[in-house]
């Protein structure tokens, strides 16, 4: 499988860059970001509030099958350059995670592919390595979950 | 390998190397196998990967995110 996402974090840095290469061009990419119908598909969350602009912000709503809300995130924007940059903050509700800072600079490579580096800023080293391990522990959980549902049957 | 053999591969200082490969089994990323006087040094690929998978899962979170949005963009553009 090709990687095409990177992510770069250096230890004992408090943030760490992804970066990711589109076959889109970055007039498309950027709208990924900005058009609420488009940002609920790919996250696979419900945008209840989207202000693309600047001292604008953001609200996304998670929910399993049953439709119970998982979480909740928020944000604001900060800066609000069109095909070129958005500075934001990320916050979970209702979790331990302090807000997380976000800079996220479109670049166009050629008319038909595009480039995205996000340089996400955490309150501190810990917090940073905490988050990296979040999707495994996620996964993890699932993966109990799966377990769990699987011996049941068994019984 | 020795630590000689390895050394020889690189244009840094002897020393330095051997510090190197000192730090590098410290931290289980190189196990040392003694053999008579020579010492051995051998990659610990359990490890590695180990390090390596460390970031994985947020890494393949975030690849399945982009594939999508690239997916969604492309319906889009096409429409």
């Amino acid at each position: 499988m090709e990687r095409k996402t990177k992510i770069n974090a250096e230890d004992g840095k408090q943030e760490l860059q992804i970066t990711r290469e589109f076959d889109l061009p970055v007039e498309l990419l950027f709208k990924a970001y900005v058009e609420p119908e488009i940002v609920e598909q790919w996250m696979g969350t419900k945008v209840l509030k989207l202000d693309s602009c600047q001292h604008g912000g953001y609200r996304f709503e998670t929910s399993d099958p049953e439709g119970n809300v998982l979480i909740r995130m928020n944000g604001t924007i900060h800066e609000f350059v069109p095909d070129a940059k958005i500075t934001r903050t990320f916050e979970m509700e209702n979790t331990p995670f302090p807000v997380q800072l976000e800079f996220l600079e479109f670049e166009k490579l050629d008319d038909e592919t595009s480039k995205l580096t996000m340089q996400i800023v955490y309150r501190s080293v810990e917090h940073r390595d905490q988050m990296l391990q979040l999707p495994f522990a996620q996964g993890i959980n699932m993966a109990h979950n799966r377990l769990q549902e699987v011996t049941a049957k068994l019984k | 390998m020795t630590a000689g053999a390895i050394a020889s591969n690189f244009d840094t200082a002897r020393p330095t190397v051997s510090r190197h490969l000192q730090i590098l089994t410290e931290c289980e990323l190189l196990d040392q196998e003694q053999n008579g006087r020579e010492i051995y040094y051998r990659i610990n690929a359990k490890k590695m990967k180990e390090v390596a998978e460390f970031i994985e899962p947020f890494r393949k979170m975030w690849d399945d995110r982009f594939n999508k949005l690239e997916t969604v963009m492309k319906k889009y553009k096409n429409k």
